[in-house]
């Protein structure tokens, strides 16, 4: 069952929700549509669930034009952010509702609906609470519950949006972990939208970034996180420091230093923009020729990381970096020492010379050459 | 006494009692009082008499039926005025309220002056074989006039406070529009739906001064309970008018402590 997604465009009135958006979903497969909200992610789920419709554009699933199949007919199984229960039914009311309302020739009998939801309550751990009313369940319970309601009529495919929105932190996690082990187990074609990053990174096979109506970048959790196809992935996927560069003869010139790179063969002069994540800025308390000399601000000890605050000042700027929290001890950090950074990965994109926006089309990832100066990096 | 975090208990609720003994219950008891004069046979005689077995079928039949109407009609309204946005919506929205208003009198004139048989309506309706101002039907309009705006405000906020979200989840899971409404809708609106069918009942039961002008007060056709009581008053039969007011006020007590328990039970998913 593969769900083809061709230049679709939605329009409300003051603004484009989806801009010329196509994505094709394959069978079985765990996608996540994350972005920042007006991003136009919930609207391209609810144009997949038939809940709205596109101004241009196709969705097409095996071959058959789904726009013309009304949301009723699309054996679409749709999660709500708030749960969306039928609060004046009980728990085996609200997962049998489906079943319930079928014409008479396709709906099951008594004996196979309530055995179907006894085993779909089994399953989503809610077994002994099948006469409860949703008003008696706690967050979690009542999203498995609206899960096992939209599971209950055997969708072809189950959209989820921002499944776990309303939730604590910690049942949170639990849940998305669940929900993993359960979409491993039925292997149920599934799209859920998100704005947490975490949420879609930890949970889906492959991650839709949308921005402003535009799909970002589409691809693994692994590829959106370590190798950012867009300015936008850099910054709002993980944590980055952008900072304004030239390119010259050959080599980023960023504040005081001019640096060597690997992967920077044939590119233009001129003005650029780099993104450097928080991990990959090595530093060291001595003082060396490569690297740009910073004071350490501040460092935040975040259990397991500590967040370095880089003050940087031929560059103008703070940079953020990263380091374990148990070598930040070990090293005996302390604010207001001088050391040397150095970045190990720069990823640049150009400024387009007319509109001065970074160019995503001529965007390259630079290695830069040390020597022997080069930092080994703290671990 | 289990220590209370919210001060003043005792006094608030002693006030409240006082209150509801003093405006409520002294006058009913009065009435019983007042009644009891009667001795059990001359009550029962009172009470069974044709003119007051006649008034009572009428007033609680017509306020019953006007009561059903008032609930359908009412649902529909709040539903229109909650779900569509439409020129003048605030201004229809505003209107609904008038019935409460309007003097019970002003309205009874206007109805009767509507529905004569010369009147805007009755020259339309009375050759048609509709005869509405004098008649058994006039009591049931002037009951659905002055009862009209219970459902609607008890409904309408309801109907407001629904998410879209239950509509949609109940479309995804196959439903039709007919299916979402009796199954999703309508058992959510019930309870408040009830609370309006009874103000609207009890409203009607009681109604007065409207009625009488359309009503045209034929005994034992189109006269009311209050009228019996009025005309016994002015006959200077006191015991018998409060027996008629006693019954009246049983059989409302009945109807509304029915809904009442009606209501808890299409509430009963808030309960717990």
């Amino acid at each position: 069952m593969t769900i083809a997604i061709n230049h679709l465009s939605r329009r409300f009135t003051d603004f484009r929700a989806l801009d010329d958006v196509s994505l094709s979903i394959a069978p079985g497969e765990f996608v996540a549509l994350l972005g920042p909200s007006g991003s136009g992610k919930t609207t391209l789920l609810r144009i997949l669930a038939g809940l709205d419709f596109p101004d241009a554009g196709e969705l097409v699933r095996d071959g058959r034009d789904l726009l013309q199949v009304s949301a009723r007919d699309r054996d679409v199984g749709l999660v709500f952010q708030h749960y969306a229960l039928f609060r004046h039914m009980t728990v085996f009311e609200n997962v049998a509702f489906g079943l319930r309302v079928r014409p008479r020739a396709r709906r099951p009998s008594k004996a196979e609906i309530a055995d179907r939801v006894d085993k779909l309550l089994k399953r989503v751990q809610l077994d002994g609470m099948a006469q409860r009313y949703p008003s008696q369940l706690s967050g979690g319970q009542r999203q498995r519950v609206a899960l096992a309601r939209a599971l209950a009529t055997e969708p072809e495919l189950l959209l989820l949006d921002e499944p776990f929105g309303a939730l604590d932190a910690q049942v949170r996690v639990a849940l998305r972990r669940w929900l993993r082990h359960l979409h491993e187990e039925m292997r149920l074609t599934t799209v859920f939208v998100t704005h947490d990053q975490e949420e879609a990174l930890e949970l889906a096979d492959r991650v839709v970034v949308m921005s402003q109506g535009r799909i970002e970048q589409v691809g693994t959790p692994d590829e959106v996180y370590q190798q950012p196809a867009t300015p936008f992935v850099f910054e709002f996927i993980g944590k980055s420091n952008k900072l304004p560069v030239r390119i010259q003869n050959g080599r980023v010139v960023a504040g005081d230093q001019r640096i060597e790179a690997e992967g920077l063969e044939g590119m233009a002069d001129g003005s650029a923009v780099a993104y450097v994540r928080p991990e990959h800025l090595a530093f060291t308390p001595a003082a060396l020729e490569s690297g740009w000399r910073a004071t350490l601000r501040h460092v935040y000890l975040a259990g397991s990381v500590a967040h370095l605050e880089l003050d940087i000042p031929t560059l103008g700027q703070t940079l953020e970096a990263e380091l374990g929290g148990e070598e930040a001890q070990r090293r005996a950090l302390q604010a207001g020492m001088s050391v040397t950074v150095q970045p190990r990965h720069l990823t640049i994109f150009p400024l387009a010379g007319n509109s001065g926006e970074p160019d995503i089309t001529r965007r390259r990832v630079v290695h830069p050459r040390y020597g022997q100066a080069a930092l080994a990096r703290w671990r | 006494m289990a220590r209370r975090v919210l001060p003043g208990f005792g006094l608030s609720l002693g006030y409240t009692l006082a209150y509801l003994g003093l405006i409520v219950l002294l006058p009913l008891a009065a009435l019983a009082v007042k009644a009891s004069g009667l001795g059990l046979g001359g009550l029962w005689d009172t009470l069974t008499s044709a003119q007051v077995l006649a008034a009572l079928r009428l007033s609680f039949g017509a306020a019953l039926l006007s009561a059903v109407i008032n609930a359908v009609v009412g649902l529909l309204v709040a539903w229109v005025l909650v779900r569509y946005t439409f020129p003048g919506r605030r201004l229809f929205d505003a209107l609904v309220d008038l019935p409460f208003a309007l003097p019970t009198a002003v309205a009874g004139i206007a109805l009767t002056t509507l529905y004569a048989p010369k009147g805007w309506l009755g020259a339309w309706l009375v050759p048609l074989g509709v005869k509405i101002a004098f008649t058994p039907l006039g009591v049931l309009v002037a009951m659905i006039f002055v009862g009209f705006p219970f459902v609607v405000r008890t409904v309408q906020p309801v109907l407001e406070s629904l998410d879209r979200d239950i509509e949609e989840a109940a479309t995804m899971l196959g439903a039709s529009r007919l299916q979402t409404f009796t199954r999703v809708l309508f058992p959510l609106l019930l309870p408040a739906l009830l609370t309006g069918f009874a103000l609207a009942l009890a409203r009607a039961v009681g109604e007065y001064g409207s009625v009488i002008f359309i009503a045209g007060n034929i005994p034992l056709k189109s006269e009311i309970l209050p009228l019996v009581i009025v005309k016994q008053l002015e006959q200077h039969k006191y015991s018998d008018a409060a027996a008629v007011g006693v019954i009246m006020l049983a059989l409302s007590f009945l109807l509304l402590l029915a809904i009442s328990l009606l209501q808890r039970w299409t509430q009963r998913w808030t309960e717990r």
